[in-house]
Parts: C-alpha cells; sequence; structure tokens
C-alpha cells in the first residue's frame, strides 16, 4: 500500500542519483534471476539430448537374409520388433509398439495378426490396423542389407498410415 | 457435549503448563482459539480435511523411510523394493502403509471435494480456496501417478507407458510432450529419474506449500461453513482446546488404526520385474486413471484425452464462479428438493451409463457400416453432442419441471457427471479382462 505514491512519485521525478541507482539494482535482479532460470533450463535439456537433433540412429544387424524364410514373421527382442518377411521376398522391420498406446504387440501365429493386449487392437502381418482403437498401422524400422546381412535402424521408427509396396526393402 | 463444555472452563489451569511448552500456542496457529459449536458437529465435515492432512504426514514419514532404501534404477528398483521386503525390519509393513495411505489420500481427498462441494462451500469468500483445493488435488493425483512407477514391476511399467501413451493424442505437440514427460521415446532410466525426483521431492514441496495456503485460507473465511440456521443464531463458541482438538485426535486414530490394521493384512501389490517386451493382458493404467481409459475405449483419442477431460477441469475449476441464486447454505445438498434431484440424477446416469457402454461396445465398434465414417464423427463429435444434449435437458427438467435454484440445477448435473465418471472407473477396474473385454468378475 505504501509503495504506491512512492511509485507515482517516481514516475515524476527526474532520473536522480538514488532513482538511477535503485533502477540499476532492479534491472540486475530481473538479470539475476534470468540467468539461474536460463542456466536450470539448460542443464535440464542438456541431460536429455546427447546426440545431435535428436538423432538416435542405433544399427542393429538381425541375421543373414537366408535366415528368413518367405512368407514369414520373426521376432528380434533386442531391437523390440518383428522382422516380417513377405511372399516375394521383401523385407519389413515393424516395431511392437503398438500404435494406440505404446503397449507390446505380440504375433499370434494360429490367426497370423499381430495382437495388442492392452486394447485388443489387432494389425495383419504387414502391420495395418484389422481392427480399431489403433489408429494407424505399425511403426517400421529403416532397413539395410549389405552382403547378404540384414540391418536395421532401431533409433529411427517411422510413422505410416498403411502398408505400401515401397515400404518393402529387397535384398 | 456438555461434558466437554465444562472441561473447556477448567482450561485456565491447563494454561500455564501449556506456556511452558508452547504446544498449545503451536496447534492454535492452524486453529483459532475458539470455534463455534455447531463446527464441531462430525456428520457435518465428517474430518475429511484432517484426515488428509494426516495421511500426508503419514506418507512423508514413511517416504522418508523408503527413500533409505529404495535405488531410483532400472537395474536396480525392483530388487531394492524385494530387498525391503525380505531384509529390512519393517520393510514390507513400511512399503504397505505407504502404499494404502496413498490410496486413503487419493479417496480422502476426492471426499473432501464431495463434502466441500454438497455443503456449498465454495461460495464466497471461499472461492479462491476452491481452486487450491483441486490444485491440492492434481498434486496427489501426480504423487500417485509418480509414485505409480518406483517399484518397476510388470504393474508399474505398462501403467506407466499406456497412461503416458495417452499424452501422444494431444494435438500438435502430444509426442514432444511425452517424450519430455518420459526423459526419451519410452519409459526408461531417465524416466525413472524424473518420476523419483518428482515424487520424492518436488511434489512434496507443493503438496506442503499448497497445504499451508489452503489453511491459511480457511481461517481467512472464519473456519469451516456451518449451517446457515445456527450461523443465524447467537452462536455458541467453545474453546478449541480441548473440544475440537479431543474429536480431531478420535478421527486421526480411528483412521491410523484402520490404516495400520490393513496394512498388516493386505500386502502391497508386486507383480514380476518389468519386462518391455510383454504387456501383461490386459494393461491397466493406475485404478484412478481407468475411467479415461474406459473413455478411450469409447471416445477418439482428441476427444478422450483432450476434449473431455480439459472441458471437466474448466467447469471444476468455474464452479465457485457461476452466479448463483442463493448464498451458501451450509446443509447438506443445498435442501430436500436438492437432494431429491440428485437422486433422480444419480438414478439416470446409473441406468443410461452401462447401457451406453453396452451399445458402444456391442453394436457401435463393431459395425462395418459405421466404421466407414471418420473416427472423429462416429466416436467424437456425434456421442459427445449427445451427451451435451442429455446434460442440457437434465438441467431444464430440473429448472422448469422442478422449479430449482441454480445451485441445485448445477448440483443436479454435477451428480451425473460425477456417477457416470464412478461407473466408467468401476466398469474398467472390475468388469475389464482379458484383451480388455468386458467379462463379470467373477
Amino acid at each position: 500500500m505504501s509503495t504506491s505514491p512512492r511509485k507515482q512519485n517516481n514516475r515524476e521525478k527526474p532520473l536522480n542519483r538514488r532513482n538511477f541507482l535503485k533502477k540499476t539494482w532492479a534491472a540486475l535482479g530481473i538479470l539475476a534471476g534470468l540467468e539461474f532460470t536460463g542456466a536450470g533450463i539448460a542443464f535440464l535439456w542438456s541431460n536429455k539430448e546427447k546426440t545431435p537433433a535428436g538423432d538416435r540412429s542405433k544399427l542393429l544387424s538381425v541375421g543373414a537374409v537366408s535366415d528368413f524364410a518367405l512368407n514369414s514373421v520373426t521376432p528380434f527382442r533386442p531391437g523390440r520388433l518383428y522382422i516380417c518377411r513377405l511372399e516375394d521376398g521383401g523385407f519389413l522391420a515393424i516395431s511392437l509398439k503398438c500404435s494406440h498406446l505404446g503397449c507390446s504387440v505380440s504375433w499370434d501365429a494360429s490367426s497370423g495378426k499381430f495382437v495388442c493386449p492392452c486394447h485388443s487392437s489387432s494389425f495383419d502381418k504387414l502391420g495395418n490396423v484389422l481392427s480399431p482403437p489403433a489408429p494407424r498401422a505399425l511403426d517400421i524400422f529403416p532397413v539395410f542389407i549389405q552382403n547378404g546381412e540384414v540391418l536395421v535402424n532401431t533409433g529411427k521408427p517411422v510413422k505410416r498410415q498403411r502398408f505400401i509396396k515401397s515400404q518393402a526393402v529387397y535384398a | 457435549m456438555a461434558e466437554l463444555l465444562d472441561k473447556s472452563k477448567q482450561d485456565s489451569s491447563a494454561d500455564s503448563q501449556e506456556q511452558k511448552f508452547g504446544l498449545k500456542s503451536l496447534i492454535l496457529h492452524l486453529h483459532p482459539r475458539r470455534v463455534p459449536q455447531a463446527a464441531l458437529e462430525l456428520t457435518h465435515t465428517w474430518g475429511l480435511g484432517g484426515m488428509a492432512a494426516l495421511l500426508v504426514a503419514i506418507q512423508f514419514v514413511t517416504g522418508l523411510l523408503l527413500r533409505f532404501v529404495y535405488a531410483p534404477f532400472p537395474g536396480k528398483a525392483f530388487d531394492s523394493i524385494i530387498m525391503l521386503q525380505n531384509e529390512v525390519l519393517f520393510g514390507q509393513f513400511v512399503r504397505n502403509i505407504h502404499h494404502w495411505s496413498a490410496i486413503f489420500l487419493l479417496t480422502v481427498t476426492f471426499l473432501h471435494l464431495l463434502r466441500v462441494f454438497f455443503t456449498g462451500a465454495f461460495h464466497r469468500p471461499r472461492q479462491f480456496n476452491w481452486i487450491i483445493g483441486c490444485s491440492l488435488l492434481f498434486t496427489v493425483i501426480a504423487s500417485n501417478f509418480t509414485g505409480y512407477l518406483l517399484p518397476w514391476d510388470q504393474l508399474a511399467y505398462w501403467a506407466i507407458t499406456v497412461s503416458t501413451g495417452m499424452l501422444e493424442y494431444l494435438p500438435v505437440a502430444g509426442a514432444q510432450l511425452r517424450e519430455a514427460v518420459l526423459g526419451g521415446p519410452e519409459v526408461g532410466a531417465a524416466t525413472l529419474l524424473i518420476f523419483y525426483n518428482l515424487h520424492t521431492s518436488i511434489l512434496p514441496l507443493i503438496l506442503l506449500l499448497l497445504m499451508l495456503l489452503h489453511f491459511w485460507r480457511i481461517r481467512k473465511a472464519r473456519g469451516v461453513i456451518i449451517p446457515q440456521k445456527s450461523a443465524n443464531e447467537a452462536n455458541d463458541y467453545v474453546a478449541v482446546y480441548p473440544n475440537l482438538i479431543v474429536k480431531e485426535l478420535v478421527v486421526a486414530l480411528v483412521l491410523l488404526a484402520a490404516l495400520l490394521t490393513l496394512s498388516a493384512i493386505f500386502n502391497a501389490p508386486l507383480q514380476a520385474k518389468a519386462n518391455p517386451y510383454f504387456s501383461p493382458n490386459p494393461a491397466k493404467a493406475p485404478w484412478y486413471f481407468q475411467g479415461f481409459q474406459e473413455l478411450l475405449l469409447h471416445f477418439h483419442p482428441l476427444f478422450a484425452v483432450l476434449v473431455i477431460p480439459f472441458a471437466a477441469i474448466v467447469a471444476m475449476l468455474a464452479i465457485p464462479y457461476l452466479r448463483y441464486d442463493a448464498e451458501p447454505t451450509g446443509i447438506w445438498f443445498i435442501s430436500g428438493r436438492g437432494r431429491k434431484m440428485g437422486l433422480i440424477s444419480a438414478a439416470i446416469a446409473l441406468v443410461f451409463t452401462p447401457l451406453a457402454i453396452l451399445v458402444d461396445e456391442y453394436i457401435i465398434s463393431p459395425s462395418a457400416a459405421l466404421a466407414a465414417f471418420p473416427g472423429y464423427i462416429i466416436k467424437g463429435v456425434i456421442p459427445l453432442s449427445f451427451l451435451l444434449f442429455f446434460i442440457a435437458a437434465l438441467y431444464y427438467l430440473a429448472k422448469k419441471k422442478f422449479a430449482a435454484t441454480r445451485n441445485e440445477a448445477v448440483q443436479t448435473v454435477f451428480i451425473f457427471i460425477l456417477t457416470g465418471f464412478l461407473i466408467l472407473t468401476a466398469t474398467s477396474v472390475g468388469f475389464r479382462w482379458e484383451g480388455m473385454r468386458l467379462a463379470w468378475p467373477w
């Protein structure tokens, strides 16, 4: 309450020494506050991303091309993915993370479907949605084939609506 | 009661002793020296606020003990819980108390909110304290949620995966927000450290500060609301010690006894160690979020995760700031009419919520013809419009048919939404089993 008349005085008064010092201190106080805030944010941020621009690339070898039979689905646990080999020999690395809420889907060989235990979404072997609530197909990881070896970049899941032919990779 | 009043007269003899220890003056910082006789009625407040404060204190003490054993790293967390249970004296017991007390705290806080609403204790001058109270509820929920992950078992891992998965449906920055919360693309070491830090330092600090604000606002409003009839009479004021303090002690001891008995009989759950490759079937969110998980089965994610919860929170915070016809009465459910309409409203919700769930589960969701339409229409705009129409109809029915005041009509709608939410939660907790399909719990 007592500060408001003083404030008015400040406005009217010319910038004398006392006022100048008061304002300088206030400015320094704000600067100090900003510095601490900035340092705090920088502290929390640097912990998050060690690699530039969110690049978490991580190439994993999942086996030789010949290890995978045509028209087969093979789990590859360390990468949390399934290797799906199409009838025409194409490869797909399908993430086992359900596109609905992130549960791990499992391959049910008898019905030929990926089934999510959390909300019973199901997907065909290409990852297309067969029954909701999953909103889109299962993510895939980029596949590279070098010297007969199948490599998967598990750091870069690719979101997709449904399977299209160009997603498959051929030896 | 007369006996208690007599005791208050002997008050002065105890005064000299009290001055030595200063205990009384400490208590009198929280309570006024004298309180209205009417405020002591147990059925008026049920002592819920006091219970919540006691439970927070219990959480602080048991949590501090647990901190001496627990290791917040994925490789060690689960093993440290096993060690706690098997090798630390009273380890399992302390964990049980912390577990049950957390559930009690959330329940009691929610019941306290209902008590405040139904006795009209949110009107002026208590408007802002309602906001603080809601913030306290949110902080308690956040504390429960962050604590849920710490045992690092299957239950913890997948409940947090599913709940944070809901964030991804927020528009624009949902995926980024989820990554910020988890500290990475999936629940992992960074997540555990973040949750541990929030759970054991940041949230308790916020809780403590909000509680102080909450108590201060209660003092500013001159204590709890009391029925207007008795407030208008020349009110009998009685000394807070021993009249109120002894009652509080009784409530505290009964609560403590119940909590300890429960903790001695039932162990806190601990499933197998977290395994990112296998989701348990079914994987459910913590029980207090299962209402939303159930909502997610029936509504398009945008509506289940953003529109409906956001609208509900805004409505909740707006309650004290609506324009009302009448001042607070301090009487449960406002009036006889309010009570009657509340019962009707609860009955309607009790019939129609399960009906809506069943209709969606067996008719709308499996329908191939409807699947051709975009999800946000069939499972978003249409059901939400239906729901809003229902609420509006209820409001008008109350106003026109029953000639209700605004207070009573708002209460009627509140009861309808509350009952619906409780049924959604109960459905998910008790009637969703393998593959989240509906089934009887037996």
